[in-house]
């Protein structure tokens, strides 16, 4: 048999029938349920009469459209309590678990699902929301699907889908002092554009990746949508398993020595063909942060705004001068001039642990610019909990940011935290565009330690300047 | 769902790349739980003004206010897998998105919702949105996979077979695949269940975790 790649060991571990026109009815083994996508779904079994075939391959939580404060009191918005009950009411119906808002479980689903041991390598996962590719940081096929392909799997417990081309995005050398995962991802997404992926699984590889933790292929995983694909994977190893070790739903220790074994088997064969190869190596990336209104408008935190007259092709010079416009800023300003107003550190992107240990580091014994207003914002309750056992939330919150309650918080503008009309914010979240972090906000995203610096410093600034005179 | 066979309608031009979901339909829209009546919200921040007065974006131009055409640009509906944007715009009556490329997800979300996404790349695109312009009608054939422009020319068009089929007979998915593959579902559960059994959590591992008062 021909050499496999990663992709194609899972796919086929989870095809139930070819089907002659080219696709596949796929099998999926799990679902993460949140209160935006699913309360369509749901009402469509109600419609049709039909079962939940399988609930105990679903959780269910509510993050977006929750409040990061003041949770103990009943929600402020008459919405968003209608649609975080909608979900209680559903689950309670069709027998799905669902974690509450104070549970110390709750958190954003591309948190929690890891932290659970919800998510394992090999499997096949689905969510109703595109930053799903997070949980191929375990060998997964996990994607982000629509509110019908949702019903669909409560239904059947299978999709029928195409399977996708492979594309291997193999990083060497390693990241300089200062330098994040995330700008190996940004800068990966300026290279090859945002729809770069489009068609493609990535399998991310090579040197950079083995040194790596779990976190950090997270981070990069969870942005392959950024880069148009819907999924992002990276092969088992023992970080991978000595992660999962010990997790609440991880195989149990009877199962333990054959489910280890059979993730190790997961890895591309050697001999593997990709459909496509893109080589980066990591050693040279400078922090990087966005300037426009998608991920690809990235750059250099020390360059300066690029010139859209410069760019030969009508239609990217349109949305250039689009996005510099709602950006307001103007072509050849210094990045690390740019004043700032708000600062958010969390998401599904960058609110691990890891993530507020290396924010905490920067802002240690220094305080938010006076015209700043920072939070930080844990993906979980399981975050937050480690975070204050660690003394995290005492540095942040000495330091002048906001410390909250778990959930997607300003990362989306469909609950309290949202920029107003104008303001500029340095954030860790993963989109950019237009009217995301709040009608008419403007996003710069960027890794968590530069989010720090740059609320520290009150405008963009290169962390590993801070404090040294320019 | 609603079959979708010919078309025939004034097409909205929407020269602009990277139109993603948020635009599309805003996120704080995304807390009402109804699919009728999305269409209000459809590009909100486009078609109204802070102060709620209307700004001259296409779908509000006369000419355009009831297209059942869109022709947008590349990277149409990337970014969030809302279905929302699907909804809108179908609620909105629009049933046809012709663009050089689509975010995968929206792309697939249009099929469940009998909205026709035609993908026409290079200087067919370019046609397109320049007859778009006139006002005039475009007619599209799904079964002959065709876009027909007002000055002429009959712009061809690639689509999956299975999808095809699914909008022109307007198919249930979802009853489709419990009519037709519930034994082989159930046969490849049985195997997975024997290969991988720490995939199936039916054991009581889950109700177990939820048992415990784990509260904050
Ligand atoms: S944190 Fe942001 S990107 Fe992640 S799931 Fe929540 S809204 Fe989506």
């Amino acid at each position: 048999m021909s050499a496999l790649t990663l992709y194609d060991k899972v796919w086929q571990q989870h095809v139930v029938k070819d089907y002659d026109d080219g696709t596949s009815l796929l099998y999926i083994d799990r679902h993460l349920v949140q209160e935006v996508s699913s309360p369509q779904a749901f009402a469509g079994l109600v419609a049709e009469g039909r079962n939940l075939v399988r609930p105990a391959a679903h959780i269910a939580v509510a993050d977006h459209a929750v409040p990061t404060r003041l949770r103990h009191l009943p929600l402020p918005d008459g919405l968003a309590s209608r649609q975080v009950s909608r979900l209680e009411a559903n689950c309670e119906r069709f027998g799905v678990h669902y974690i509450g808002m104070n549970d110390n479980r709750h958190g954003i689903v591309h948190v929690i699902g890891p932290e659970l041991g919800f998510t394992l390598p090999g499997m096949t996962l689905v969510c109703g929301d595109s930053h799903t590719s997070t949980h191929g940081a375990f060998g997964a096929i996990a994607f982000g699907i629509g509110a019908s392909e949702c019903e669909c799997v409560f239904a059947t417990q299978t999709l029928r889908q195409k399977k996708q081309k492979t594309m291997r995005v193999t990083l060497n050398g390693a990241l300089q002092p200062g330098v994040a995962v995330k700008d190996i991802i940004l800068a990966l997404i300026a290279k090859i554009g945002t729809n770069g992926g489009v068609g493609h699984a990535i399998e991310y590889a090579g040197p950079a990746i083995a040194t790596l933790s779990m976190e950090a292929r997270m981070t990069l995983c969870n942005m392959s949508i950024e880069a148009g694909s819907r999924v992002g994977m990276v092969a088992p190893d023992q970080t991978t398993l000595n992660y999962v070790r010990g997790r609440k739903l991880a195989p149990t220790p009877d199962m333990q020595a054959a489910a280890e074994a059979h993730w190790l088997s997961l890895r591309s064969d050697a001999d593997a063909r990709f459909d496509r190869e893109v080589e980066l190596d990591v050693s040279a990336l400078v922090p990087h942060v966005s300037w426009g209104t998608n991920p690809g408008e990235t750059a250099p935190v020390s360059d300066r705004i690029p010139d859209p007259a410069l760019e030969a092709d009508p239609v990217r010079r349109a949305k250039m001068e689009r996005s510099l416009k709602y950006m307001a800023l103007e072509p050849g300003m210094k990045l690390d001039e740019i004043a700032i107003d708000r600062v958010f550190i969390g998401s599904c992107t960058n609110g691990r642990i890891e993530d507020l240990r290396l924010a905490a580091k920067v802002v240690e014994g220094r305080h938010v610019a006076s015209t700043v207003a920072g939070i930080v914002v844990p993906g979980s309750a399981t975050v937050r909990i480690q975070a204050e056992a660690e003394g995290l939330d005492r540095i942040f919150k000495d330091a002048g940011f906001e410390w909250r309650d778990s959930g997607c918080s300003m990362c989306v503008a469909m609950n309290d935290d949202r920029l107003a009309p104008g303001e500029r914010c340095a954030s860790t979240s993963n989109r950019n565009f237009e009217g995301r972090q709040g009608q008419g906000g403007r996003t710069h995203l960027m890794s968590p330690v530069m989010a720090a610096a740059a609320a520290i410093s009150g405008h963009l600034v290169d962390v590993r300047t801070l404090g040294k005179s320019a | 769902m609603e079959k979708f066979v010919t078309l025939t309608s004034v097409a909205a031009p929407l020269p602009e790349a990277d139109v993603d979901t948020d635009i599309i339909f805003p996120a704080r829209f995304l807390l009402l739980l109804d699919k009728a009546g999305l269409g209000k919200h459809l590009f909100h921040e486009r078609r109204h003004r802070p102060d709620g007065t209307s700004t001259d974006f296409v779908l509000n131009v006369p000419l355009f206010n009831e297209a059942k055409i869109l022709v947008a640009d590349a990277n149409f509906g990337s970014g969030s897998s809302r279905e929302q944007a699907v909804w809108a715009l179908a609620d909105f009556g629009i049933r046809c998105v012709i663009a050089p490329s689509f975010g995968e997800i929206f792309y697939s979300n249009c099929f469940k919702n009998g909205v026709l996404p035609i993908v026409i790349t290079g200087e067919a695109h370019a046609n397109a949105l320049a007859a778009a312009a006139s006002g005039e009608p475009f007619s599209i054939d799904l079964e002959r996979q065709t876009v027909t422009l007002p000055n002429g020319p009959s712009l061809s068009f690639e689509i999956d077979p299975y999808r095809k089929a699914a909008l022109m007979l307007g198919l249930d998915e979802i009853g489709e695949i419990l009519a037709q593959d519930a034994d082989d579902i159930a046969a490849f559960e049985k195997r997975h269940r024997a290969s991988q059994p720490w995939l199936f959590l039916d054991d009581g591992r889950l109700d177990s975790l939820f048992s415990q008062t784990d509260k904050a």
